[in-house]
């Protein structure tokens, strides 16, 4: 039985045009022409031609050097950018989980950026509300819940970002390295709640460095090498590919199963 | 499990009309909050600037130049109420869609919310600021008429409406072309000064009164002083208000459509 991709790329394309050719309107009067013709010729090309698909439940990781692409496509799949050409498919709704303080407003305080960020990733003000006190005691914050986030350490803002994710219910989970901080215990929380969206059939999508993680978490796995997919298939093949092109060693397996989770939070440093 | 797929079915792609009023409501209130909790003094400060400008303008054209105007303390205060948040948006709006550019680059959802959330909070503002007013025409004893029960909900409505609409004309192109926010300025400053806001309508010369309705700001800002001072509205105008805030709508709203997609490409 064949299951009905939940993302779905085909032949898809995205250029950029180098906008800092236009610099201001002032630039843009006095030379139009020129300017506009520099836009068109000057296309960034971010992704060139690539298909995949993501099925339902699946932990898909995507691999690949600065600047190939990986952060452009999960753009695409959350639907902040449009592609060039080719078609991106998204059958179900996405939940992003932010980088470090993006969509977290400093003066707020933590309850209240927990209820604005839920509401901005769709939920309706009562069904945060409903799992208000969910969220709060999973981030382990305490009394800093009611301070403004101004105060609050790197580790702090992680935590409320994941906690507010984690309990949105999210069915397709779009995350780009932002776990590798907070404490070993709330890193082992983190864990848990992971291990249990992939029980229960929770879509990741996962674009790191670390191909440890990689091997670990993602069932199947794409390499985009110089804006093109250069291999997608199990996710330990990929990553042997793609160490030994890149000529780093393939990480040593772990052996117990909560030792490799450990170790796939560690890695990254967080993507601010 | 059947938990969370009803969870999921909540999530569809489409958000709902509660959600989106969340999150508008969410979005004014955050600004109001940041307004007044970074300090005790927030409200004052937000009369403070059109009271100082009066004061200032009292003296250099009362005091100084003599002008001849019967009780003129009002007809500034009359005009630059109102003007203040028409030049606050108009000052605030280059930046709506940059202060936002985290956001708008990890998250899908409706960016047009931004600056309506933006407007409305400095309608809300405005209208906190009315009591002021009331209260100086109380010093100088004129009283308020009963034409401010429709006349102010008109007025603020055709100012919110156009202000929205030039707002995501400038919110949207200052994302391509960061010079867009100089631009506002000088506009500002430009049409400060071909409205009657210091001065009456019936002090300028007839030959340039007739082309006063070519300034969009006009019409309202001198039915905004007629109807504080002495509860009447220039219907002629209103419907020139109308025009402009149908027109620069629609404008707003086309620019916003050809460029929002490409937002998350610069910003």
């Amino acid at each position: 039985m064949k299951k009905e991709p939940i993302i779905a790329f085909d032949q898809v394309s995205k250029s950029y045009p180098l906008y800092h050719h236009v610099r201001g309107i002032k630039h843009l009067m006095f030379n139009f022409k020129r300017n506009m013709k520099e836009m068109n010729a000057n296309q960034y090309e971010a992704l060139r031609n690539i298909s995949f698909e993501i099925y339902e439940g699946e932990q898909f990781g995507i691999i690949g050097h600065n600047g190939a692409g990986k952060s452009t496509t999960l753009q695409l799949i959350a639907g902040v950018l449009q592609p060039t050409s080719g078609r991106v498919t998204v059958r179900t709704r996405v939940s992003p989980l932010l980088a470090l303080g993006s969509g977290f407003h400093p003066d707020l305080t933590g309850r209240e950026n927990v209820i604005f960020n839920g509401v901005l990733m769709g939920l309706t003000r009562r069904e945060v509300m409903n799992r208000l006190d969910e969220i709060i005691e999973f981030s382990e914050l305490g009394e800093f819940v009611d301070r403004s986030i101004r105060s609050y350490s790197t580790g702090m803002l992680a935590r409320l970002g994941f906690s507010v994710v984690a309990h949105l219910d999210p069915k397709v989970l779009l995350i780009d390295e932002v776990l590798g901080v907070g404490d070993i215990r709330f890193r082992q929380k983190c864990i848990d709640k992971m291990m249990e969206f992939k029980r229960n059939g929770v879509t990741m999508v996962l674009v790191t460095h670390s191909t440890q993680s990689v091997m670990q978490l993602c069932d199947r796995a794409m390499w985009i090498h110089n804006h093109n997919v250069k291999m997608i298939g199990k996710s330990r093949r990929v990553v042997e590919r793609y160490c030994e092109a890149s000529g780093v060693p393939l990480p040593k397996r772990a052996r117990d199963k909560k030792d490799e989770m450990l170790d796939f939070v560690e890695i990254e440093a967080p993507t601010i | 499990m059947l938990g969370i797929s009803q969870g999921i079915s909540r999530l569809s792609d489409r958000r709902s009309i509660e959600s989106y009023r969340d999150l508008l409501i969410l979005l004014v209130q955050k600004d109001l909050k940041i307004r007044y909790k970074k300090n005790v003094l927030g409200y004052l400060w937000s009369i403070a600037s059109p009271l100082t400008f009066a004061l200032v303008y009292y003296f250099a054209f009362q005091i100084v130049l003599q002008i001849r105007a019967e009780g003129y303390a009002l007809i500034l205060i009359s005009g630059l109420f109102p003007w203040q948040w028409f030049a606050n948006s108009l000052g605030s709006s280059p930046s709506y869609f940059l202060a936002t550019s985290q956001m708008l680059r990890k998250v899908r959802f409706p960016l047009s919310i931004v600056p309506l959330a933006a407007n409305l909070n400095n309608m809300i503002h405005f209208l906190l600021s009315l009591p002021v007013v009331l209260f100086m025409m109380l010093i100088y004893d004129k009283t308020p008429s009963w034409s401010w029960i429709y006349g102010i909900p008109i007025l603020v409505t055709l100012q919110l409406i156009m202000l929205h609409g030039v707002s995501l004309i400038l919110a949207s192109l200052n994302v391509f072309l960061r010079d867009i926010e100089r631009v506002a300025q000088i506009i500002t400053q430009f049409t400060f000064f071909f409205t009657p806001i210091i001065y009456t309508v019936d002090m300028l010369p007839p030959e340039y009164l007739r082309w006063l309705p070519l300034n969009p700001a006009a019409p309202l800002m001198v039915n905004w002083r007629s109807l504080i001072l002495d509860g009447t509205m220039d219907w002629g105008y209103v419907l020139f208000s109308v025009g402009y805030a149908l027109l620069f709508l629609a404008l707003g709203t086309w620019v916003f459509n050809k460029l929002s997609s490409r937002f998350a490409e610069v910003a």
